[in-house]
């Protein structure tokens, strides 16, 4: 007997006919690791009308929603959670169910907003401040960098209330499209200008002032 | 270089792992001993090295868990329908693919497919096994040898 059928016979023991499948078993597992509180973060798919979303969460909250495209792959995303939260993380769309759903009824126009808790343990202490006043907008209407800059208290910090902005690990639920320059631009957005523009366009305009 | 995200590190090591446990228990207790398996990886990973040799680790805990589980067989009555393992010529059936690998030692079982299937060195199936590398040798060649007997 050569060498290479003692390799197709191992090959073939190890594999039998009806075995588990092991994408499937991996699948339970995650089930398995929210119930023994070891899943530090789940992460599920969803498609959105701006394209593919990536959205995690540890059992705080949404800790982050990412536009996957050319620019930003799944895997760099996964890898930046795994660094900055914890290495615990695993696709288990369970968690995310929620979430999933209502932003779900947001693209469709049948909620203005979200409801879901949010963990902003990746952000600086100035950016969870321009980030909990920028999530109290309501949908329908926007704020300006320097508006946001004075209500926190640093009325001069209108770019670094951008660069914060610009960094916001949760677009579309933190609703960062809705703060704007004042004189009319868009301003940056995080997935790009076309995304911030169709975001506010399905808030209705996103023209009104407070 | 930072640990990978654990369901990386699951989508590279799942498969091979799950057939290694099929390899040592059979194809009915692997999936069992693949969660025990996925549970006690998930609960160290966070304080391993960064730069820690991930295949072999997962092996080994695999192997452990394969382990406790004939363990656990051992001090459980058996069940009638496993009764005629010794004596009864093999079913020829699909499941019993297993059959030549079933009758090696633990040791050699794990030893083989570590060094045929998964085509781990000499050193890395050591580590595996928690054995010096000339008894890892040693096991996967007896191995390899009674495969050979058995099948021609």
């Amino acid at each position: 007997m050569s060498d290479s059928d003692l390799r197709d016979q191992i090959e073939r023991a190890s594999r039998p006919e009806g075995a588990t499948d092991a994408a499937a078993a991996v699948r339970r597992f995650a089930d398995r690791a929210q119930e023994e509180g070891l899943l530090d973060v789940a992460y599920a798919a969803a498609d959105s009308p701006l394209g593919e979303l990536l959205i995690a969460a540890t059992p705080r909250g949404v800790v982050r929603v990412a536009y996957i495209d050319e620019n930003v792959g799944r895997e760099e995303v996964l890898e930046d959670l795994a660094r900055r939260v914890s290495p615990r993380l695993l696709e288990a769309p369970g968690r995310l169910d929620d979430a999933r759903r209502q932003l779900d009824d947001y693209f469709e126009g049948r909620r203005p907003g979200f409801d879901l808790p949010v963990d902003l343990s990746l952000v600086a202490p100035f950016t969870d401040r321009v980030l909990t006043r920028t999530a109290a907008i309501p949908p329908g209407q926007v704020l300006t960098y320097g508006e946001v800059a004075t209500e926190i208290g640093h009325e001069r910090a209108a770019r670094a209330v951008g660069n914060a902005l610009g960094s916001n690990p949760i677009p579309i639920v933190v609703p960062c499209h809705r703060v704007v320059r004042s004189g009319g631009g868009l301003g940056g957005y995080t997935g790009g200008v076309h995304r911030k523009k169709h975001l506010l366009g399905l808030e209705g305009g996103g023209q009104a002032r407070r | 270089m930072a640990l990978p995200p654990f369901q990386t590190f699951l989508d590279r090591h799942a498969a091979e792992l799950m057939r290694f446990l099929v390899a040592l228990t059979g194809p009915d207790e692997a999936e069992d001993c693949f969660q025990e398996t996925c549970l006690a990886t998930l609960r160290a990973y966070p304080s391993l090295p960064p730069d820690s040799n991930l295949r072999a680790w997962a092996f080994t805990i695999a192997r452990h868990k394969a382990i406790d589980a004939s363990r656990a067989r051992a001090c459980r009555p058996l069940p009638v329908a496993e009764a005629p393992e010794h004596g009864l010529p093999d079913a020829p059936d699909e499941r019993d693919a297993w059959a030549p690998l079933r009758a090696l030692p633990a040791k050699q079982r794990a030893a083989v497919f570590l060094r045929v299937a998964a085509e781990l060195p000499h050193s890395e199936v050591a580590r595996v096994l928690d054995c010096s590398e000339e008894a890892a040798r040693r096991s996967a060649h007896e191995g390899l040898k009674r495969l050979r007997q058995e099948m021609t």
